[in-house]
């Protein structure tokens, strides 16, 4: 093992880095070599759409910073003074600003696509709990995010969340205390929510360089769920998946730009323009669109620490689903059973989402209590029985025999065949 | 590789974990192990702690309300800590509506007895023990809920007369901070 790396790389001076440190080889040994089924349809866009997109609110981010005071007196000015002086101000921080909400469209699009075709399931059980633990990560940073610009609803955020903790016996009223290090959400808080706040992306970017390590251990997923049975099953990253991602990524920018400059408020909260009173809560507080499933199921429960076990909960359950889901089979395409209950459990979340952002009273209590119920029955219940009892639709050959409808092993053996030499 | 070959032929086979030279090692591992959590606790306790409130935190002077120009069934909020305190003349029939709930129907029962030092002044955080937002029912105008006292609007809790808690998630009564009557129309809180 000691000694020169062997370099294939032809130009002399990547040569030479190359030997001494083989970056440039496991770049193109990983990103345009390697070798990646050939059926993935648009779905697949989205690991690489988020990639891009925490880039994006990491640079946006650091340039914001340099403008931004962490002090209760300061930091409403702060941002206003972002919108108004700083050049291109009102640019950066709505690119931040929208940039958390496209984050987890992307994210969220991303979670659905593993749940669909089964992309949790052995041997890709690690890959998907890094992939919970980015998405708890990122729910960490964009509520502290959220507080920084110290408006109503930062305020009031701040506060309705951090006292979920308080819901704990015995600890918990020390635990918020030590949250807020004093006896309400005030300066010392709005200081460490920064310094987190900006702390945490850079340990996101960390989950995921193992998130991506683990995937090219296993190899992707695809949407037939069944594994590449050879080198006719693949293609390489490069070119064919390389102009795959960055048409996807050109479509996002464009929805991305279209909030940025002709709705970049649409799905904020007009009371964060307003600075935080403590003295005064606004009649109705909202979390941001993201966070709104899972604060129904936060209110679904009378219960205050039944509310807020089931909230985190929610979760936690996406931890243990690849042990959960008892089915062989990973994409739903072949589970005729389990995939009406898929599409149920989308449609749920997106009324837990509604009903989140509803008063919590009348019917809208109801609709959040039978959303939970179904939410948690589809992990607990519905996905462990389903296996045992559904009798799948029988799967393809192999990844190619569909794709060049082959239907029989020997027309997709003998199609095969030119795909090896190219 | 050599190590996994060899180890075999030099003696871990089944005795060698009885023998007293792996006892000894087994000790000398438990307790290096058992000084190194010692001192990572000792190193990371003063990191943790810095994040409780600080002396000046804690310092915060206490607060004097005269109560003096508090008309009879008005209240006024002032701030203690960060955090709103509300003082309430209450009225008579505020009192008795206080007094007049079986003990055992509250879901967190307290005598309103026991909330207050004089029966008309009722001196409460204004926090809800919900989730912490700030109640209503401080000006007139404001919805005071279904039992005449405040009510918090963020998940629907319903205080009464007394503060305490009658319907809605909230768990306990609002709070009553530490104060005393520095003399027939002045308090100190805190
Ligand atoms: C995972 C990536 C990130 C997410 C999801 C995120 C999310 C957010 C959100 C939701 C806000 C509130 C925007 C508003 O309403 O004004 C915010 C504000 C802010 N963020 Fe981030 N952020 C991320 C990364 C970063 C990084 C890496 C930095 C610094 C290096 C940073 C610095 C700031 C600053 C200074 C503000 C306050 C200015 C403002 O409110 O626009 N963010 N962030
Ligand atoms: S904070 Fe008052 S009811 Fe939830």
């Amino acid at each position: 093992m000691v000694g020169l790396h062997k370099s294939e790389m032809k130009n002399p001076v990547v040569r030479w880095i190359d030997e001494r440190l083989p970056i440039p080889s496991m770049l193109n040994q990983e990103y345009a070599k390697f070798p990646t089924p050939k059926n993935f349809n648009y779905f697949w866009n989205f690991g690489a759409l988020a990639m891009v997109n925490l880039v994006i609110m990491i640079v946006t981010g650091i340039f914001l910073a340099m403008h931004y005071t962490p002090h209760t007196s300061y930091a409403f000015d702060s941002v206003e003074r972002i919108m108004r002086d700083v050049n291109f101000g009102w640019l950066i921080r709505y690119i931040h600003m929208n940039g958390a909400s496209m984050f987890f469209i992307v994210v969220f699009i991303h979670i659905f696509r593993g749940l669909y075709y089964g992309s949790y399931k052995a041997p890709r059980e690690l890959l998907w709990i890094l992939g919970v633990v980015i998405l708890l990560l990122m729910m960490a940073t964009a509520f502290m995010g959220y507080v920084l610009p110290w408006g109503q609803m930062s305020f009031w955020g701040a506060t309705v969340i951090t006292n979920l903790f308080s819901a704990f016996p015995i600890v918990g009223e020390s635990i918020v205390v030590w949250l807020w290090g004093g006896f309400s959400v005030d300066n010392p808080t709005l200081n460490r929510f920064f310094s987190l706040h900006y702390l945490l992306p850079f340990l996101i970017v960390g989950v995921v360089f193992l998130h991506v390590v683990a995937l090219h251990i296993t190899g992707s997923n695809n949407p037939l769920g069944i594994e590449p049975k050879g080198p006719q099953d693949t293609i390489p990253f490069h070119p064919y998946y390389t102009i795959k991602d960055t048409f996807g990524l050109c479509i996002y920018l464009i929805v991305f730009a279209f909030l940025v400059f002709f709705m970049p408020n649409y799905l904020g909260h007009a009371d964060n323009y307003i600075p935080a009173n403590p003295l005064v809560t606004p009649a109705h507080i909202v979390p941001e669109w993201y966070f709104l499933p899972f604060y129904a199921i936060l209110r679904a429960v009378p219960d205050k620490l039944g509310g807020v076990l089931l909230m985190f909960g929610s979760i936690l359950v996406l931890f243990v689903l690849p042990w959960l889901d008892t089915s062989p089979v990973r994409s739903m395409k072949f589970r005729p059973l389990a995939r009406p209950f898929f599409w149920m459990f989308a449609i749920i979340c997106v009324v837990l989402g509604y009903a989140g952002a509803m008063p919590a009273e009348g019917i809208w209590v109801t609709v959040s209590q039978v959303g939970t119920a179904y939410y948690f029955m589809y992990f607990l219940v519905i996905l462990p029985v389903l296996g045992k009892i559904e009798k799948p639709r029988p799967l393809p050959e192999s990844i190619s025999a569909p794709v060049l409808r082959g239907g029989g092993p020997i027309m997709a053996g003998a199609a095969a065949k030119p795909m090896e030499k190219a | 590789m050599a190590d996994a070959a060899t180890a075999p032929s030099t003696g871990t086979a089944p005795h060698g974990s009885t023998g007293p030279a792996e006892t000894r090692r087994d000790f000398l591992k438990l307790t290096t192990a058992a000084m190194a959590a010692v001192g990572v606790g000792a190193v990371v306790w003063p990191f943790i702690q810095s994040m409780n409130p600080s002396a000046s935190v804690l310092a915060l002077a206490s607060t004097e309300v005269d109560l003096a120009p508090i008309t009879e069934g008005q209240s006024i909020t002032v701030m203690w800590r960060g955090k709103p305190v509300f003082v309430r003349h209450r009225t008579a029939d505020d009192i008795k509506a206080a007094n007049d709930v079986a003990l055992n129907t509250l879901p967190d029962p307290q005598a309103d007895g026991a909330r207050v030092q004089k029966a008309e002044w009722l001196v409460m955080i204004g926090v809800c023990t919900h989730l912490g937002c700030v109640p209503l029912g401080q000006r007139p105008t404001d919805a005071k809920g279904d039992f005449g006292g405040w009510f918090c609007p963020c998940h629907g809790s319903h205080y009464d007369t007394s503060g305490r808690i009658r319907r809605g998630p909230a768990p306990r009564n609002l709070d009553v901070p530490e104060y005393t009557f520095v003399n027939d129309t002045n308090i100190r809180i805190g």
